[in-house]
């Protein structure tokens, strides 16, 4: 809407950007506040409207905890089904991260070493299902399950077998990245110096990563947690239901206060995580002597 | 690797089995056929026909999927370039402080993100009491009931932040030397940006559109949730909801396979494309 209203502005403004170049930072000003206007506000409503003290998720009422505690059947902590879907949600989010994190590293070492054949088609393969849409990933893994796979079954096995098979892309890549900037001067140092391959990798190379396995375990926590089209597909019942597909549920149905109040604690959870992930990785990037630059050169844009 | 291989590539023999097999004649549900001489291609034919003759089933939703997409990708790139483009050149002291706010959303559930519009467009909601307080609308507009625009500008709220982070990386990384250098050289701002800058994002453009343009072909719940009705339905819907009823399983399973035949031409592109330009770099 503020575009909308600032129309006439940034057509004055864009009169300016050919005549005074001067003026250009301050047109781009405009669309960089706009911009983050425009993606932040609507979450802060809905953050705000979890302190509603009616049943509104859209005409404020006066603040209330109601919804997180107040209310003896609805609020996030007496609903059951709610507070279910809070332990699913962080007992996926937890489980994933210890699987993928470790295969994701292994991984992500074994193409770095492996220069021969077939590490060009696995790392393809990877590459590949990270950017295939998630339906087409979750709909297979679907079908797998409830046919050939009959022994795996739907339900939470299921759900955590999908999550870490599109998370493993995430900690591969963000450990290459780490392992490109690093160079293989440290390991052969450390070989030379009489270490066996092991020892270097257990002593130098792991230490070295740690920063990157951090990040990679955080971005996954906060990935997997809301993760919505792998987790509804792959669920059996009820019991399965995390917070994603309780908000999705409750919006399609009856939108209700609790849902966004649920919303907002999940999103105070990942901020935490990532913030804190954030810290770790500064520092110890910081002590290790390595910037942030090198790294982002290896991203796979 | 062998992970990789059993949860990857295995499913999608399961997609073939299912789309080439049979029915069962009781229940009617999916037999799997896993000889590949003894497919049947009539599913496939079928879910085919439909999506291409002008009075299919699926013929109108896929038309209306790829120009969603197109459409919503085409705006995530025009919204996302200038945000971009001021990230990683004009924000100054600020830019910290702006890297921290645009990388938000990637936490936020996407549910709740959709879920905050829900609540300010609904008929009492603030988007319509502002535009009703200003007096550009006379009475409440209805947002929410199936409108094509409003499912494409939910698309393009939720997709966004993925077209802009390529883009900033690689505008972050441009030398101002070279931009300094046009300049000194005579070219004007847009001759500068042009002839120098957009054609060295021209990969993180491709980028961008791959990595937030290719998702959305597997998004049916932003659909669901801001504009469900019939005549919005896109091809992931319709996935989706085949899913439900057995005889239809492998009507849903064959129309995964379409899409994946379509989408596989510019995954493949990009990963090519990727790799050379990494290649390029190092050397």
């Amino acid at each position: 809407m503020s575009v909308k209203a600032s129309t006439g502005a940034s057509r004055r403004r864009l009169r300016d950007l050919i005549t005074n170049p001067w003026a250009r930072p301050r047109f781009l000003w405009v669309i960089g506040i706009a911009y983050v206007a425009w993606t932040l506000v609507p979450v802060l409503t809905a953050a705000l409207f979890s302190f509603n003290s009616t049943r509104s998720i859209s005409l404020w009422a006066g603040f209330s905890m109601r919804w997180y505690m107040s209310d003896p059947n609805e609020s996030v902590l007496h609903d059951p089904d709610l507070r279910h879907a809070v332990l699913q949600s962080l007992k996926l989010a937890t489980g994933a991260v210890l699987l993928s994190v470790p295969i994701g590293v292994g991984f992500g070492l074994a193409l770095d070493k492996w220069r021969g054949r077939g590490s060009g088609s696995s790392n393809f393969v990877m590459l590949f299902s990270f950017i295939t849409p998630e339906l087409i990933i979750a709909v297979s893994l679907f079908l797998l399950f409830v046919n050939p796979f009959r022994f795996v079954g739907l339900g939470t096995t299921a759900q955590l077998l999908g999550l870490v098979l599109i998370a493993i892309p995430y900690a591969v890549i963000i450990v290459r990245a780490r392992l490109l900037s690093l160079g293989p001067e440290y390991e052969e140092a450390a070989m030379d110096l009489g270490a066996s391959p092991v020892q270097a990798l257990w002593r130098i190379t792991l230490p070295l990563l740690a920063p990157a396995i951090f990040a990679s375990a955080a971005v996954i926590f906060a990935f997997t947690l809301d993760d919505f089209v792998m987790v509804k597909q792959l669920a059996k019942d009820g019991s399965n239901e995390t917070v994603a597909m309780a908000i999705y549920g409750a919006a399609r149905t009856a939108p209700s206060p609790a849902v966004n109040a649920i919303g907002t604690l999940m999103l105070l959870t990942s901020t935490l995580v990532i913030a804190l992930a954030f810290v770790v990785f500064r520092r110890s990037a910081r002590r290790s002597g390595t910037g942030l630059g090198a790294e982002r050169e290896a991203l796979p844009v | 690797m062998l992970y990789l291989l059993v949860l990857f590539l295995l499913p999608f023999y399961v997609i073939l089995s299912v789309t080439f097999g049979t029915l069962d004649p009781i229940f009617q549900s999916p037999v799997l056929v896993w000889n590949p001489l003894r497919w049947d291609t009539s599913i496939l034919s079928f879910t085919l026909s439909n999506l291409t003759h002008t009075d299919g089933i699926y013929y109108a939703a896929f038309l209306r999927t790829i120009a969603y997409v197109v459409g919503a990708t085409f705006v995530c790139l025009v919204i996302g370039y200038p945000f971009a483009y001021f990230l990683a050149r004009h924000a100054g002291r600020a830019k910290g402080l702006f890297l921290a706010l645009f990388l938000a959303p990637f936490w936020f559930s996407y549910m709740l993100r959709m879920l905050a519009w829900i609540g300010l467009l609904q008929d009492q909601g603030y988007v319509n009491r502002v535009l009703q307080d200003v007096g550009i609308l006379g009475a409440p507009y209805p947002f929410l009931s199936g409108k094509s625009w409003v499912l494409v500008t939910g698309l393009v709220y939720g997709y966004v932040p993925y077209m802009v982070l390529p883009l900033y990386a690689a505008l972050d990384r441009l030398p101002v030397a070279q931009l300094e250098a046009a300049r000194d050289l005579g070219a004007s701002p847009a001759r500068t940006f042009f002839r120098v800058t957009l054609p060295q994002t021209r990969q993180a453009i491709l980028a961008g559109v791959i990595i937030a343009g290719l998702p959305m072909f597997g998004d049916y719940y932003t659909q669901q949730l801001l504009a469900n009705t019939v005549g919005t339905r896109m091809i992931g819907n319709f996935i989706i909801d085949s899913l439900d009823v057995p005889i239809f399983v492998s009507r849903g399973s064959a129309l995964i396979l379409v899409l994946m035949a379509l989408l596989i031409v510019p995954i493949v592109y990009y990963l090519r494309s990727t790799t050379r330009a990494a290649r390029e770099r190092a050397a």
